[in-house]
Parts: structure tokens; C-alpha cells; sequence
């Protein structure tokens, strides 16, 4: 055990720098997380959320006719076809329901229904106190790599619609079970090296083996881009160990969720997320000001050397898709 | 081995024809000859296998696919023209080796030699996707139901929707993810039970048995029913970005 543990200890000191070696015990800071504090005490470790007592979100075909029904109708199509239907917000191939499946519904990949009654809400990522439409904004500027639409817009507007059409039911302030992503007991280390050899062997024949992800001929992404131009940018929740780490063990790979071990679900998201992604929009003017000001946790990589190189040093411009 | 046995044999019988040929004969012969010994491409004309079959037994593989590699709704046989030649390749594989038992392909498959399988592959991947004729017009109904199912999955059973790997519209994505726009139903609805039986194992990571031994035999008459009604996309698989 000790032996094992050692090694690995090694091996990430090899992989990464030694900011990043994370032991049992020291305790992490705070990762951004769910709508600050008060959501991130009640989420409950069960990985699936399939305990009982949560709302069941109604399914597509209840959306009711009538004015309410088509801006929630638009909603779901934005949240399932974003590039498509807000065209307009996004810098990247990504979809909301890429990290929200099941069209925001599924327990464990933090659903809709299971956010829209813990809004508004504190946050620290932004310091202040967050209605849901301000969180939804969020979503556009970081993991969707694009530009906030303005409070009021039709676009945020029928998200809103969407997710308090699934919330039908949902209580008032109660963090319900499978909200947000399961939390994983702390690891031993980010071991980098065996999430590359994770990744190679469970994920790349979708995600492709440099991250990029897979489209059909006539252009649809089918299989997200990891990493890369065309992914999520520096400032995204799911550029956070944490985040990945709890987002894959429940998730992926697709339709077999839960099938890896914490080990397995740490390293991955760890060698994912110590790739090159584009830039964090809150940039400072350096990467080293920047990791400073947004990304001082041990389980964040931006501003680390990995492999050689200085991650947010040659990051991609955010906010523009690449042709 | 007994395959490479056959092939020096093929040579020598050449070689034979030279030596006893006289004059401009010969040089036409030795002509012939060298084109046939450089370019082993003669033997492997893969539309010529596919018309007529080949030199070891292989039995004319349009015959049962198509003269343009469309497949038969009636028969069940599948569609080949527009596949990935990867996949098709795979395929050819497990039904000689392991992963994929079919009475009818397995012999076919274990007398083709590994260049033969190759041609193959990449001929039928560079025809146009042609939709088989014919077949019972599909049930209205099952295509409604396996179109809703098709589309959003079932996730409270862990399972993804068809999309999610095939394409939107079934067009295939890559060289791993085959399409199912346009298959004959009873071919689609076969392979979902061969999964659930065990004798279709050669998909990678068990993805596709994960989703098939979730799916009741009415679910799976369905979702095939769905995808036997969907057209034919004229675009091939796409693939990394
Ligand atoms: C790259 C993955 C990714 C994409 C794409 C994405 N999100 Fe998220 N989303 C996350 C992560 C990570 C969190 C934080 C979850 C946590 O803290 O537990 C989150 C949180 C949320 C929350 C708050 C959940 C809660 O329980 O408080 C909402 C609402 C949300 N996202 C909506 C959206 C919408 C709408 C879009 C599309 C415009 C979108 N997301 C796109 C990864 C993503
Ligand atoms: C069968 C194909 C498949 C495999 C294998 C697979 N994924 Fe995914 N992955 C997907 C699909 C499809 C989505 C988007 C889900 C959706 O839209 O419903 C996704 C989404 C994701 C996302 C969130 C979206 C994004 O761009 O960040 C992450 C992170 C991810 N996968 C990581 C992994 C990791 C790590 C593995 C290996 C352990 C893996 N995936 C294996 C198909 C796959
Ligand atoms: C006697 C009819 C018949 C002939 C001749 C035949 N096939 Fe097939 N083929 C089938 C059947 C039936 C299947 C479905 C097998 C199963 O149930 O898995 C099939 C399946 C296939 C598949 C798998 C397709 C997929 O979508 O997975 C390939 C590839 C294939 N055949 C190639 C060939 C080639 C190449 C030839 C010629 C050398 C050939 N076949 C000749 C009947 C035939
Ligand atoms: C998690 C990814 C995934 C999902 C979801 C999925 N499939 Fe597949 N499917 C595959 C893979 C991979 C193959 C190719 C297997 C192989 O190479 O042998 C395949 C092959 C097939 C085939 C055989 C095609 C042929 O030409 O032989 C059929 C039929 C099929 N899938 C139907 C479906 C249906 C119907 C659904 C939805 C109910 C579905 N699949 C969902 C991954 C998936």
C-alpha cells in the first residue's frame, strides 16, 4: 500500500508540479461549486441522486400549449441544440445538455429541475448573490466559451421557462439528492499519466485522441470536444478536477456511468483538464495574475506546468469559435 | 497458409505458359505475365468479387447485397455501400475469427484473405449509399413509438438515446459509430438480438450490448422499424473535427 502510494507520489511529480500533488487529509479548498454555500452543504454523495423523494421533471410531452408552452419549447431547444438556436452566445461546439443530460433531467449531471428553487443564491466565483437568469449567464461566458446574453433576453428567458417546467414540483430552497455532480472522496493524487492511459482506452474512440470530439459529415457534433479551441474555457466549472472528476464517474462513458473507479474518474478529469483550453474571459493580463486571482486551488491547472507546458500561457482566444 | 500455397501455384502456372510459348507470342505472354505478378490487384479486383466472387469461394457478395451494395429489406441483408470501410473491415473480421457468429457470413468472411477484406471494405465504403427497394411498408405506429424512444433514450434504464452515438438522423459518426439510416428493419432488429444473446460481442467497450440488452424485442422492432424509414443520407460517416 504504502509502496503503491509512493510511487504514484513519484510518478505526479514527474506529470505535474508539485503545487498540484493533493494528499489525503490536507483538505481541499473550496471548488466553485453549486450556487455557493448553501447548496453545497446539502448535496448528498449519492453518485446517481436516485434516492427517493425527488421530483420526478415532467417529459417533453407535457409541455402545455399556448404562449408559456412555446417559450418553453425554445428552452429545450436551446439547451439541446445551443449552437443552433442562440447561436449568437456561443464560442464552441459544446451544448448545455453535453454536461446536463437527459436535456437537463438526469439525477447526478446537475439537472434543472434540481437548481431552479436554490437560485437566487450567493456565489464566490463572482461574489455576490445570483438570481437564476445571472447563473444561466454564466453558463454562456464560461462553458459555452461565448458572451452573456442581456437579463431580459428571449434566450435566458426561455431557459429559465425550461428549467422551471422541470422544476414543477421541486421545493423552495431544498437541495434535492442528484443535484449538481457527485462529490468523490479526495484522491490520493492526480496521477496524469494514468489518466492518459484511461483516456486512451475508454474515451478517445468518442472524444477523439487529441480531445477534439467527432461530428457527422454534414457538420453535427455528436461527440464533445474535451479540450482544445473548441471546448470550454479556463473559467468553466468543468475545468475544475472536482467538477470533471464527479461528472465522469456518474456519466461517462456514455451509458456507463459509474462503471469507473474514483481512481480511474480522478485521473482522467485531471489529464483533460491539464490541457490547453480557451482563455479564461476574466483574464488579469498575466497567467500567473490570473491563476492568482481565479484559480488558487490545488485541483485547478490553469497557470501549472504540465507536460512541458504553462497551461493559459498560449490559450486560445475566448469568446470567438476558430474556423 | 494453404491460401499462400494456392497463390505460388497460380504463378508457376504462368511461369509454365512462358516457357512454352515461342516468339511474339512469348513476349506478349511475359507481357501479360509480369502485369499479373506486379500488380496482385488483378486477383484482388474487389467489383469483381463483388459480382461474380472470388477465385477461393467466395460466393458474389451483390448477390445477397446488391448489385450496388444496397442490401435487401426483404431478406434482411444488410446495406453496405457508405459504410466506414473501417467498420465494414471489423466486421469481416469477427465473422472469421470471434465476436460476430453468422451461419451465412462466417464461411463467406474466412474465404476472403485479409488484402481481399481490405478491397472489399473500401469499395463498398466508396459507393454511394443506396437505400434497399422494396419490403413491407413500415407500421406507422412502431415507427412513431420507435422514433420517441430512438430519439431521448431511456434514461431511469441508463440508456442514451440512438443519437447520441449514431448521428441525428442515423447517418453514423466515424469509423466506429456505423449508420442505421435506411438498414432493413428485420437486419437491425436481428443484430439488437444477437447482442442480447450473445452472439454479436465484438462492439468496442460493450457499448452497443449495453444499449440492446436494456431493449424489450417490442422496443427493438421499434427503434428498427424507426431507422428502416429514415432515408439514406447522401453524406458519408464524418468523423474527428
Ligand atoms: C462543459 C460542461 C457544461 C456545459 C456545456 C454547460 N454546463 Fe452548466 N454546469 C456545468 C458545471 C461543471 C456546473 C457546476 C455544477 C456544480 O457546481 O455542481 C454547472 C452548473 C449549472 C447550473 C447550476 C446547477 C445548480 O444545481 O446550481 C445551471 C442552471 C446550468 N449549469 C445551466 C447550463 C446551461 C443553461 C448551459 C448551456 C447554456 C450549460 N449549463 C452548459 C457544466 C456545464
Ligand atoms: C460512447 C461514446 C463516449 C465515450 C466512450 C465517452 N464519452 Fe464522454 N461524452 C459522450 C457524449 C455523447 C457526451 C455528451 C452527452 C450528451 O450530449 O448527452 C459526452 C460528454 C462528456 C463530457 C462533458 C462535455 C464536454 O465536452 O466536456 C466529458 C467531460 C466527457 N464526456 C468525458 C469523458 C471521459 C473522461 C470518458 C472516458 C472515461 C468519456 N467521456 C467516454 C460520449 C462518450
Ligand atoms: C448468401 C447471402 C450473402 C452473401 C453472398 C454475402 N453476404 Fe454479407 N451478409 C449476409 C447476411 C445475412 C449478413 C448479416 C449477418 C448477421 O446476421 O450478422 C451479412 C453481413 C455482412 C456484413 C456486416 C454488415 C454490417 O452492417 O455490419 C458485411 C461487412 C458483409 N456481409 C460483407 C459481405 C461481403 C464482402 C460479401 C462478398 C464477399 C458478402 N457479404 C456476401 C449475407 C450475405
Ligand atoms: C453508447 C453508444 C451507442 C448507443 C447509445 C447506441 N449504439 Fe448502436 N452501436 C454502437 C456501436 C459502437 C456499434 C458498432 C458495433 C461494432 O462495431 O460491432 C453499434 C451498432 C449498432 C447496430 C448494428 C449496425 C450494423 O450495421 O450491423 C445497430 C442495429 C444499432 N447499433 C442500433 C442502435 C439503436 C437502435 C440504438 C438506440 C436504441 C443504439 N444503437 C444506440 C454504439 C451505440
Amino acid at each position: 500500500m504504502s509502496t503503491d502510494v509512493s510511487r504514484r507520489w513519484t510518478r505526479t511529480v514527474g506529470a505535474a508540479s508539485l503545487g498540484l500533488i493533493v494528499l489525503v487529509g490536507q483538505g481541499f479548498p473550496k471548488a466553485e461549486g453549486t450556487g455557493g454555500g448553501r447548496a453545497e452543504q446539502t448535496r448528498r454523495p449519492d453518485p446517481a441522486g436516485n434516492a427517493a423523494g425527488h421530483v420526478q421533471p415532467p417529459p417533453e410531452s407535457a409541455i402545455p400549449d399556448g404562449p408559456f408552452g412555446t417559450m418553453v419549447r425554445m428552452g429545450s431547444d436551446i439547451f439541446q441544440d445551443t449552437g443552433r438556436h442562440a447561436s449568437g452566445f456561443v464560442g464552441n461546439d459544446l451544448r448545455c445538455s453535453n454536461c446536463h443530460l437527459d436535456g437537463g433531467r438526469l439525477p447526478g449531471s446537475a439537472p434543472l429541475w434540481a437548481a431552479y428553487e436554490n437560485y437566487p443564491a450567493y456565489r464566490s466565483k463572482n461574489r455576490h448573490v445570483n438570481t437564476f437568469a445571472e447563473r444561466l449567464q454564466g453558463c454562456f461566458r464560461y462553458s459555452m466559451n461565448g458572451k452573456a446574453p442581456q437579463l431580459g433576453d428571449p434566450v435566458l428567458v426561455a431557459l429559465e421557462s425550461y428549467a422551471f417546467f422541470l422544476a414543477r414540483g421541486a421545493r423552495t430552497g431544498v437541495s434535492p439528492p442528484g443535484r449538481g455532480y457527485p462529490k468523490l472522496a479526495q484522491p490520493v493524487s492526480l496521477d496524469i499519466a494514468r489518466g492518459r492511459d484511461v483516456y486512451a482506452a475508454k474515451c478517445a474512440l468518442c472524444h477523439g485522441a487529441s480531445g477534439e470530439g467527432q461530428a457527422t459529415a454534414d457538420g453535427y457534433t455528436v461527440f464533445p470536444p474535451l479540450w482544445g479551441a473548441r471546448s470550454y474555457n479556463w473559467g468553466a466549472g468543468m475545468s475544475s478536477v472536482a467538477n470533471a472528476a464527479g461528472f465522469i464517474k456518474a456519466n461517462m462513458p456514455l451509458g456507463q456511468g459509474n462503471t469507473l473507479s474514483d481512481e480511474e474518474a480522478w485521473s482522467v478529469a485531471a489529464f483533460i483538464d491539464s490541457r490547453e483550453r480557451p482563455q479564461d474571459p476574466r483574464f488579469e493580463g498575466s497567467v500567473d495574475e490570473t491563476r492568482k486571482a481565479h484559480h488558487d486551488d490545488p485541483l485547478d491547472f490553469y497557470g501549472q506546468t504540465v507536460d512541458g507546458v504553462l497551461l493559459g500561457q498560449n490559450a486560445p482566444p475566448s469568446g470567438t469559435v476558430p474556423p | 497458409m494453404e491460401r499462400s500455397g494456392q497463390r505460388k501455384q497460380k504463378r508457376s502456372w504462368v511461369g509454365f505458359c512462358l516457357w512454352r510459348l515461342p516468339g511474339d507470342a512469348t513476349r506478349l505472354t511475359v507481357a501479360l505475365g509480369l502485369t499479373l505478378q506486379t500488380l496482385p490487384s488483378a486477383a484482388l479486383d474487389p467489383a469483381s468479387i463483388a459480382s461474380n466472387g472470388s477465385a477461393d469461394g467466395a460466393p458474389a457478395c451483390g448477390s445477397c447485397h446488391g448489385a450496388n451494395g444496397e442490401g435487401n429489406s426483404n431478406a434482411g441483408f444488410p446495406r453496405l455501400s457508405g459504410l466506414a470501410a473501417d467498420y465494414l473491415l471489423r466486421q469481416l473480421a469477427s465473422f472469421a475469427g470471434a465476436g460476430r457468429a453468422s451461419e451465412v457470413m462466417q464461411p463467406i468472411a474466412s474465404a476472403l484473405s485479409e488484402p481481399e477484406r481490405r478491397a472489399l471494405a473500401s469499395y463498398y465504403a466508396g459507393l454511394p449509399a443506396w437505400k434497399a427497394e422494396g419490403g413491407e411498408p413500415p407500421d406507422g405506429q412502431l415507427v412513431f413509438r420507435g422514433r420517441a424512444l430512438a430519439k431521448s433514450g431511456d434514461w431511469a434504464r441508463g440508456m442514451p438515446g440512438c443519437p447520441q452515438c449514431h448521428g441525428p438522423v442515423g447517418q453514423g459518426v466515424g469509423a466506429v459509430f456505423p449508420a442505421l439510416a435506411g438498414q432493413p428493419a428485420a437486419y437491425a432488429a436481428a443484430q439488437l438480438a444477437a447482442w442480447k444473446n450473445k452472439t454479436r460481442a465484438n462492439d468496442p467497450l460493450g457499448l452497443m450490448a449495453g444499449v440492446a440488452e436494456k431493449l424489450t424485442d417490442d422496443e427493438a422492432a421499434a427503434v428498427s422499424a424507426y431507422y428502416a424509414s429514415l432515408p439514406v443520407p447522401a453524406t458519408r460517416n464524418g468523423g474527428p473535427r
